[in-house]
């Protein structure tokens, strides 16, 4: 590294460019789709709520979108006291 | 039949009021008839850029609700006898407008005036659809920033979806306008390219206005750039656009800005 290198400053233009394109694509993609977050979403409610009652509050589903692979996260807060009758019953 | 244009943009403040203003009036120059009508219920500014804010008695929601005449509510303007403005109702609420209503004013104005420019609020929502509901020709005003681009990408959408050509299985005729366009934060790649910002979009140029400080001053003065200052760069580009708008095949020069001495010596390059 040359000591003019420190003076160098990366240019953020390219950066703005690659992330909209990327982005863009995606939102093109799922434009005039229904929202695949919220369908998760109430479908994983609906089977849980099949043997466990959880509150709404108690779901998160969330997607995190990557250039090549996606990472969807469903994290569920089941209440002990909910839970242990209906798993009995079941 | 006159042509109906939308200026729009989703996002707010990138200067869809100011280039409605400068294009309307730089059209009208020509000698064409032309209606500028504000959308923006509730949050009306056309008046105020076209320096007729002490003028306005009646506005588009009164007329769509019949409690005035369309010739009542239009606004001649003091300097150009061939521009007009509809204002938008300062106080009542979005939903006054009605798609009938809208249908209907923009009928009759098309029929009189050789160009009727919709100044579209900011956002997605109805008063933005509207705006664009029974538009020929759209203008999709962009900023060359990240937010600004992509919020253009989404209305680009709705015009190819929501308004009527789109459901008739025709496309509404889109241009990108860049507006605040700085041609020496470009070179330095610190702003994006004119490049980047029509290949994001894939949509037709209609003219780059530079970031100009003469903008600010018509505003201040309530005239349109086109009008008052005609020889800066800003009117100039406005003026030019406007040309491409009526069908002249003009084309767009990139503002170009000369690398500084300190530029070479830092190595700052360009995207």
């Amino acid at each position: 590294m040359s000591i003019l290198d420190l003076f160098k400053r990366r240019t953020s233009a390219p950066v703005a460019r690659e992330r909209l394109q990327l982005l863009l694509a995606y939102e093109r993609q799922s434009r005039g789709q229904p929202d695949l977050v919220s369908i998760l979403r109430e479908e994983i409610m609906a089977v849980i709520a099949k043997h466990v009652q959880i509150d709404q509050d108690y779901l998160q589903v969330s997607m995190d979108r990557g250039a090549t692979m996606s990472t969807l996260e469903i994290d569920i807060q089941i209440p002990n006291k909910g839970a242990a009758p209906l798993a009995m019953a079941g | 039949m006159g042509k109906v244009v939308v200026v729009t943009s989703g996002k707010g403040g990138v200067g869809k009021t100011t280039s409605t203003a400068a294009l309307g009036a730089a059209v009208a120059k020509t000698g064409k008839k032309v209606a500028l009508v504000d959308f923006d219920v509730g949050l009306r500014n056309l008046d105020l850029i076209m320096g007729a804010e002490r003028r306005v008695v009646f506005d588009l929601v009164n007329v769509i609700q019949g409690s005035a005449k369309l010739s009542q509510a239009l606004i001649r303007d003091k300097r150009l006898e061939t521009l007009y403005l509809l204002p938008a109702s300062q106080t009542r609420d979005k939903d006054a407008l009605t798609e009938e209503g809208v249908a209907e004013v923009i009928a009759r104005l098309r029929s009189v005036f050789d160009y009727v420019f919709c100044d579209s609020p900011a956002g997605i929502e109805r008063g933005a659809q509207l705006a664009m509901r029974f538009a020929d020709e759209a203008v999709i005003v962009t900023n060359p920033e990240v937010s600004s681009v992509r919020d253009s990408d989404r209305i680009i959408g709705l015009l190819d979806a929501r308004t009527m050509k789109a459901e008739q299985g025709e496309l509404v005729q889109k241009h990108v306008l860049v507006t605040r366009y700085d041609a020496a934060r470009a070179a330095r790649g610190e702003m994006l390219s004119i490049d980047d910002v029509l290949e994001i979009l894939s949509t037709p140029l209609l003219g780059i206005i530079p970031e100009s400080q003469d903008v600010l001053r018509a505003s201040n003065l309530g005239s349109p750039v086109t009008l008052s200052e005609p020889l800066n760069g800003a009117a100039k580009a406005y003026l030019e656009a406007a040309r491409r708008l009526e069908g002249e095949d003009l084309p767009v020069v990139v503002p170009f800005e000369r690398k500084g001495f300190l530029d070479r010596l830092l190595g700052r390059r360009a995207a």
